[in-house]
């Protein structure tokens, strides 16, 4: 109890440090938001009344403030390029984007884990060098490229899917899914590379052990004891590698958003941030933040849980 | 202590990201072209969803009267009307208003209502209605017109119920063209509801995702013919092409003639042109720029003709001032003012001071290819009279910013539209010595003088003669080394027709059929 307290006490300031360093971002970047809405009808009476219809007339810490209480009364504030509520304009491209990780991240666990099995138990043999060749190339292929590659093959080529056409959750579940598919393999693929690399050095290291040996001479075979004890031991610095993974994924489905078009929190960002419509990426900052430091939080839960022996304190 | 090293890196990355990939842009092009419309092979079928693609989100504002970006107008275009509307070949037809009388003194404008006309909520237009709208456009009441022309009013009333009269302070006949404005219902705030009066409705949109039209069955004029019209968001220039190749879009326009290329069967290319004046715009006000012989040898020693085929593959107009062909008239022909002459570029340059050459930085707005394309050939010619080029790319939004609002730069690539309307003064106003727009820091007296002529002109002769001489001023002074008015290639799949190219930057779907 104590420990969960001081953990949200510390995500909690660390959001607020994420939040005052967007905010000085902000203050770096050339341009504001009135030169992008007003374009090459830029006048300085023009850009003097927009920025007090926006609320940008005031100094900085005041405005930090105001948009501080706000956020935790849950008023995101309004789009500068949209003037709807960033809450309106975000509701769903969350859920997008959560989804494509979602199942990015279900992916690479379900190739790397059996592969990484497979691949230990059969060491040496032309399989393994085989997976171990391939994990070695799509470690080095970043997920971008591999969605370029799927949208020419899987899209143009196979016609698996309509390249461009995205499909709403509200309009097909199944369609939706689908979609998103080929996005998250992209994804996933490099991820599960090096999960699997990580996992399989750290099983052969984990097979030299005394215990392993011990396991044998209680009657083991190579295969159960690669399940029941070695598998266990071997996975604790994979969690910790599959934590960062999850953030990865996130700011990996930013990119692979643009490649695929999909409306997500990913494209929103971007092209908000361009427009230096703060509001929205203040938010987005945010949620991307706040789901990046609570995952961490998990993994912490998760050491526990396969060694019990780690105490959280 | 890990997690907060990692969000910060998080949070790097994207900034620099962004640095890199962002930058959507909009103020590009309005005004001309040749009319160029495909006649369809069969009788025009009426009905049918068209999916459009476009390059960026309509994220300046819906507010017809506040919107700035090009990219919004042309689509805007379909569901705005003002008293008056452009034709494919630019003049200007009644629209809302059924006819219009000017003054003789030039400052006085009346209108006559167009009986019936509907609004797409179903009320009809009055004259309250067209009060209302110019009246929010001057910003009468507020102090600060939303179109900055539109403060030039002095008055806007209603006589009788279907008879407005306009007066602006000075004559100004061009103001006609500002009138294309869109009348909206009296007392509506668009934030709250885009209503208009033009052939297509608005239904709905979803940030950067689509925005979608619906024919509107009580038009005044010629309906639609299509019934629905959804345009998607598609900024990659690459998934722009994948999608019309997969099908998920139906017509695209703007497009370079490398992504034409690419398409291939199934799909017809219309080429019309892009109504901006690209120039490789130069800093009056900046060191070496600042001498007339420097800016002369550096018009003489580019070679257009070079430009346009490395850029557009031969397609494109050359230009010699701030002005393109679409204008008619008011256009005066000065693209062979400067040919390719490297010998007299040196001399110029060696006059000057500059025999050894002098190093330039050229700004580019990166999320405008052709722009960092025309620059780059550019840098390469340039090299031969021995100025050394440094090509700067930046994102939109820092070009705004550094570039045109601070005018912190030596050189930089890129197009001027018309903007609101298409109007003569709307491309010259930014070279007179006190314009806010005055990007190039330009000041002749001589240029000043013929352009408050051309603006205060009450007969379109004078206004002609006075135009054509701003034109030439502006060449001979060598105000920015003009280059194009780039080709327009619009892509649509067979069974898509009616294309029409307007001399401003519009896109009419009202005339689009699709035939399968």
């Amino acid at each position: 109890m104590k420990f969960i307290a001081r953990k949200a006490v510390a995500m909690l300031a660390t959001l607020l440090v994420i939040s005052i360093l967007a905010f000085l971002a902000f203050e770096v970047l050339p341009g504001d938001p009135t030169t992008k809405l007003l374009g090459t009808d830029w006048t300085p009476e023009r850009a003097a009344a927009l920025r007090a219809e926006l609320g940008l007339d005031v100094p900085l810490p005041t405005r930090y403030v105001r948009w501080l209480g706000g956020f935790f009364g849950g008023d995101l504030g309004v789009s500068y390029s949209y003037s709807i509520p960033v809450r309106e304009l975000l509701d769903g491209k969350l859920g997008i984007t959560l989804c494509l990780s979602a199942m990015a991240f279900l992916l690479v666990l379900l190739i790397s884990l059996p592969l990484s099995l497979l691949v230990s138990r059969a060491e040496g043999t032309l399989l393994s060098r085989l997976l171990g060749g391939l994990s070695q190339l799509f470690m080095s292929i970043p997920p971008f490229f591999i969605g370029i590659i799927f949208t020419s093959v899987f899209g143009l080529m196979l016609k698996l899917f309509v390249a461009g056409d995205f499909i709403g959750p509200e309009e097909s579940l199944r369609g939706f899914l689908w979609y998103l598919f080929f996005p998250a393999l992209s994804i996933a693929l490099p991820k599960s590379a090096m999960t699997m690399k990580l996992l399989r050095s750290s099983i052969s290291e984990q097979m030299g052990e005394d215990y392993v040996r011990t396991a044998y001479s209680r009657g083991h075979s190579r295969r159960s004891a690669l399940r029941e004890h070695v598998l266990r031991n071997s996975i604790i610095p994979v969690i910790t590698f599959l934590a960062v993974t999850i953030a990865d994924i996130v700011a990996g489905s930013i990119i692979v958003e643009q490649v695929f078009i999909i409306p997500g929190l990913g494209r929103m960002l971007l092209l908000s941030i361009a427009n230096r419509d703060y509001p929205v990426v203040l938010s987005i900052i945010m949620i991307i933040a706040a789901i990046v430091i609570f995952v961490n939080f998990l993994a912490d839960v998760a050491y526990q849980l396969v060694d019990p022996r780690i105490r959280l304190q | 202590m890990n997690t907060l090293k990692r969000i910060l890196t998080l949070l790097l990355a994207l900034v620099l990201l962004t640095a890199v990939l962002c930058g959507c842009g909009d103020g590009k092009k309005d005004v001309t072209g040749p009319e160029e419309s495909l006649s369809p092979d069969n009788a025009p079928a009426r009905g049918g969803e068209l999916t459009v693609g476009i390059a960026q989100d309509l994220d300046d504002s819906l507010d017809p009267h506040k919107m700035t970006a090009a990219g919004t107008r042309e689509i805007l275009f379909n569901v705005f009307e003002g008293l008056v509307k452009p034709d494919e070949n630019g003049y200007l037809l009644p629209a809302v208003a059924s006819k219009y009388e000017i003054a003789e003194s030039g400052d006085t404008f009346t209108f006559t209502l167009r009986e019936g006309v509907k609004f797409h909520n179903g009320s009809t237009v009055t004259v309250g209605d067209i009060v209302y709208s110019i009246s929010r456009v001057a910003g009468l009441d507020s102090g600060t017109p939303l179109i900055a022309q539109f403060a030039a009013v002095e008055s806007v009333e209603a006589t009788d119920d279907k008879t407005v009269v306009i007066k602006t302070k000075e004559p100004y006949l061009e103001f006609l063209s500002y009138l294309t404005a869109a009348i909206i219902p009296e007392g509506s705030d668009p934030t709250e509801g885009l209503v208009g009066t033009g052939p297509f409705k608005y239904v709905s949109r979803k940030a950067q995702e689509n925005i979608v039209l619906a024919r509107f069955d009580d038009y005044w004029g010629t309906p639609a013919n299509l019934d629905q019209v959804t345009f998607k968001i598609i900024e990659n220039a690459n998934m722009l092409v994948m999608s019309l190749k997969s099908g998920a879009i139906d017509l695209c326009a703007h497009l370079t003639s490398a992504q034409a290329d690419e398409l291939g069967d199934g799909f017809t290319v219309a080429e019309g042109s892009m109504n901006l004046v690209q120039a490789m715009y130069l800093n009056n006000a900046y060191g070496p720029l600042a001498d007339v012989r420097v800016r002369k040898a550096l018009c003489y020693a580019v070679d257009k003709q070079a430009v346009l085929d490395l850029v557009g593959d031969g397609k494109g107009r050359a230009l010699g001032s701030s002005m393109y062909p679409a204008f008619g008239k008011y256009y005066a022909d000065l693209a062979d003012y400067y040919t390719q002459d490297l010998e007299q570029a040196r001399k110029l340059l060696a006059e000057a001071g500059y025999a050894d050459g002098f190093d330039l930085v050229i700004t580019a707005p990166g999320n405008y290819q052709i722009h960092v394309d025309t620059a780059q050939v550019i840098a390469k010619q340039l090299k031969e009279i021995g100025v050394r080029c440094t090509i700067d790319t930046i994102e939109w939004s820092a070009w705004l910013e550094q570039v045109y609002k601070n005018r912190d730069y030596q050189a930089t690539v890129v197009g001027f539209d018309t903007s609101a309307a298409m109007t003569a003064q709307s491309l010259l106003a930014r070279f007179e010595s006190g314009s806010s727009k005055n990007v190039c820091n330009f000041a002749s007296d001589q240029f000043d003088d013929c352009y408050a002529a051309a603006i205060s002109a009450t007969d379109e002769e004078t206004q002609i003669a006075a135009y054509m001489d701003c034109q030439k001023i502006l060449a001979e002074q060598a105000a920015a080394v003009y280059v194009q008015d780039p080709a327009d290639l619009v892509a649509m799949r067979d069974g898509v027709s009616g294309y029409c190219f307007y001399p401003i930057y519009v896109m009419d779907l009202s005339k689009i059929t699709l035939t399968d």
